[in-house]
């Protein structure tokens, strides 16, 4: 899995955001008298502040439009996953809710779970779905069928720390390749510095190093293929060279002691607290190094400095190529049109800017950027609408099966358990199991 | 043993005689009205799902709409093939021996200390049975800070000592060993429960004879108290191997089933691959094994060894 939300300590948060449903459902039940549209909208979010925002949206929209009732569900991560198919096929299913896209929206939609966005979104030539980033409305359709829409985007990338760059004299600007990057491994080393914070406890986090070798060896196409059970597949020689890079990288032992353990949210701690010099993360790396940090004050802004995943010498993947996230608004089936209006709004360019301006999203919306005040937000936001293909997280593309076996791999090559071509072939058998 | 026999038949015959007044005609009535409701009960929550399951491991199904495509036996062939299957089946048996040779003991042991008459008995008792009183999920967070080797109580430990810290939850080697020594704190006290509530009820009469006769203590233990203490032992292994099977709560907090399964027990198992993959019939098929080891074991245990309690 792959959300940033995972970064909260879960407890207390869960218990707020409980409290704050509670007193929402108590609130609207004493208004249920009056006949109402009511719209159900389900997210995973986990950040009060956050959840504050998302009920401020619902109420604007419900003053403008009394006669609608919006009921907002939050959920923790896990609980989210777990319920989602049940309730998708219950009378109970919500208008809308949060969705990763790639395998698992397909699957929902091919159960005819969801409900047929296309003709709506380029009804008038196309004013809805204009609304969009292309990349963002192009990387949520399947099988040529929009069922989602987009809310937001993001992008993996380095984070370090200008400090201990410096200390090792190591130039972030130098690093154009995976060799230059090995290279700034070793001299971080040599300097007696902890080149890289790495949650394999979590998997997730170090399969981001398979993915964008994958990405810069084979590139778009290669991993289409592999994804769409053509060709060579994951056997294809790129994939192994990716794979044999990783453990080149393994070999130089770059984690921090005990990283086979970390959590995602000690490893933005340990990247906070200093005692590593480089982080590969989500673009809101900034506000979660400071959250999960020991001192809960981490890197100052200006302290972080940011890259993109280097090219691989000889490798068909540009340097703009782009993964990360790409998060919509799945609508079921049954969702009402006032939920189809409330949706417009929640993701207009001035709801979407708003929210970017309070470091919630990079946008999917088009032209709401400019809400971003965040310098690294921002480099994210742009290195976005620059990129030259924008893949969404392996693990959420490939589906819940095989998405997860991408990680088991990524660690177990990383940290030597499994030769590259084992690793391939574990992942090529699981797909053609699907 | 001839003694409850005795009981239990008189106890029908004093049944049978208050049958036969007017009212005895009364049962069959009692019946259909008292037993649909457990019945219904009963097949709804325990026989169905069970009967789903079983079925569902058939096919190949995400959780989506109905299962349709029949695989056959494929999910137990993939199951039985997988080598974190095996680690988990090899990390319950390893658990089960754990349990038996050391917790068990352990607990005897302390039991025996703890049922003599002695000041502050009680809060020894207290002490040792708090951690079952805790949250298994509370305990395995605890144990997570424990084991932690930056902030945790092994760093401060080593960092005194001056040694580097062993960040034993992230080494495949020893995490499992770590996750059996949590179990062991963990369940002990339960067990050493039962057998001080066992020990108290032994006849002390025939204690007091063997010490007349001149028995050591071992002597006692081995041969007075361990062989009436028989029926709790018997117990106590059932719920050791029953507990140790269904083992879960305690290890997603503190490993997840990780680093690289390591510490995979069959439930966390079904839960990574059945429930997070979406693998609805393999995560079925876990449950179908599961089900089918747990029932072999319970019966085939109450059968054999505790046919006389």
């Amino acid at each position: 899995m792959t959300n940033h939300d995972k970064a909260t300590p879960l407890w207390g948060v869960r218990l707020t955001a409980l409290a704050a449903a509670t007193a929402l459902t108590s609130l609207l039940g004493a208004q249920a008298a009056a006949a109402q549209t009511v719209v159900k909208w389900m997210h995973v979010e986990t950040i009060p502040a956050y959840i504050e925002a998302w009920e401020g949206i619902a109420k604007d929209y419900e003053t403008q439009h009394p006669d609608v009732d919006i009921q907002l569900q939050f959920l923790e991560n896990e609980a989210f996953k777990a319920k989602l198919p049940t309730l998708l096929q219950s009378d109970a299913a919500p208008d809308f809710f949060y969705s990763w896209g790639g395998g698992v929206l397909r699957q929902q939609a091919q159960t005819g779970a969801l409900m047929d966005l296309t003709a709506a979104m380029n009804a008038d030539d196309g004013a809805w779905a204009k609304t969009y980033k292309p990349a963002a409305v192009a990387g949520l359709t399947f099988d040529g069928k929009i069922h989602v829409v987009p809310y937001r985007m993001g992008t993996v990338s380095f984070f370090y720390n200008k400090d201990l760059f410096a200390k090792a004299g190591v130039k972030a600007e130098d690093i154009k390749t995976w060799n230059d990057f090995l290279g700034a491994v070793k001299t971080l080393k040599a300097a007696d510095i902890t080149p890289i914070a790495g949650g394999g406890g979590d998997k997730w986090p170090l399969h981001f190093y398979w993915s964008y070798l994958v990405m810069r060896n084979g590139g778009e196409q290669v991993f289409e293929a592999a994804k769409n059970k053509q060709g060579e597949g994951f056997m294809d020689p790129t994939v192994i060279k990716a794979g044999e890079q990783l453990a080149e990288l393994g070999k130089l032992e770059p984690f921090q002691n005990g990283y086979l353990g970390a959590s995602w949210s000690q490893t933005l701690g340990t990247f906070g607290d200093g005692k590593a010099a480089m982080l590969l993360g989500f673009e809101n790396t900034e506000p979660n190094q400071r959250k999960n940090a020991g001192d809960g004050k981490g890197l100052a802004s200006d302290q972080i400095g940011r890259f993109a995943f280097p090219i691989v010498e000889g490798g068909a993947g540009k340097v703009t190529d782009t993964l990360g996230g790409l998060n919509g608004w799945g609508v079921t089936k049954g969702a009402s049109p006032a939920a189809l209006d409330f949706l417009r709004f929640l993701t207009s360019q001035e709801t979407e800017r708003e929210l970017a301006a309070k470091g919630m999203i990079i946008p999917a919306a088009a032209n709401a950027e400019e809400g971003l005040k965040d310098r690294l937000m921002r480099e994210a936001a742009d290195q976005l609408a620059a990129s030259t293909w924008h893949q969404n997280f392996f693990d959420q593309d490939l589906g819940p099966s095989v998405g997860r076996v991408v990680n088991d791999i990524s660690v177990d090559i990383l940290s030597g358990q499994m030769s590259p071509e084992e690793g391939a072939q574990a992942i090529q058998d699981a797909i053609e199991l699907e | 043993m001839t003694a409850s026999v005795g009981d239990a038949s008189s106890l029908d015959a004093a049944t049978k005689i208050r049958y036969k007044s007017p009212t005895a005609r009364g049962r069959l009535p009692a019946l259909i009205i008292f037993l649909p409701p457990a019945i219904l009960l009963f097949t709804l929550f325990v026989i169905l799902p069970m009967g789903e399951a079983a079925w569902y491991s058939l096919y190949r199904w995400n959780g989506y709409g109905t299962p349709t495509e029949f695989v056959g036996v494929r999910n137990f062939e993939v199951l039985f093939n997988n080598a974190a299957f095996s680690r988990a089946l090899i990390n319950n048996g390893l658990i089960i021996v754990v349990s038996l040779l050391l917790q068990i003991p352990l607990a005897i042991w302390l039991a025996v200390m703890l049922s003599r008459k002695m000041a502050g008995v009680v809060a020894f008792r207290l002490v040792f049975f708090l951690p079952y009183v805790l949250a298994d999920v509370a305990a395995g967070l605890i144990w997570r800070f424990v084991y932690d080797g930056d902030y945790g109580l092994f760093a401060a430990i080593a960092g005194f000592f001056g040694v580097a810290t062993p960040y034993v939850l992230a080494d495949r080697d020893l995490a499992i060993y770590a996750v059996l020594a949590v179990i062991i704190w963990k369940y002990f006290g339960f067990h050493m429960m039962l057998f001080i509530a066992g020990l108290q009820s032994l006849d002390k009469s025939i204690m007091e004879a063997a010490e007349i006769d001149g028995a050591t203590g071992w002597q006692r233990f081995r041969y007075v108290t361990l062989p009436l203490l028989g029926s709790t032992v018997r117990l106590s292994v059932f719920f050791a191997i029953i507990g140790s099977l269904q083992l879960f709560d305690l290890i997603m907090p503190l490993t997840g089933g990780g680093p690289s399964n390591s510490t995979q027990t069959m439930v966390t198992f079904l839960y990574t691959y059945g429930v997070t993959r979406m693998q609805v019939g393999l995560g079925s098929a876990v449950g179908v094994v599961l089900f089918v080891i747990c029932v072999t074991i319970a019966f085939g245990y109450k059968r054999i060894f505790m046919r006389h309690d």
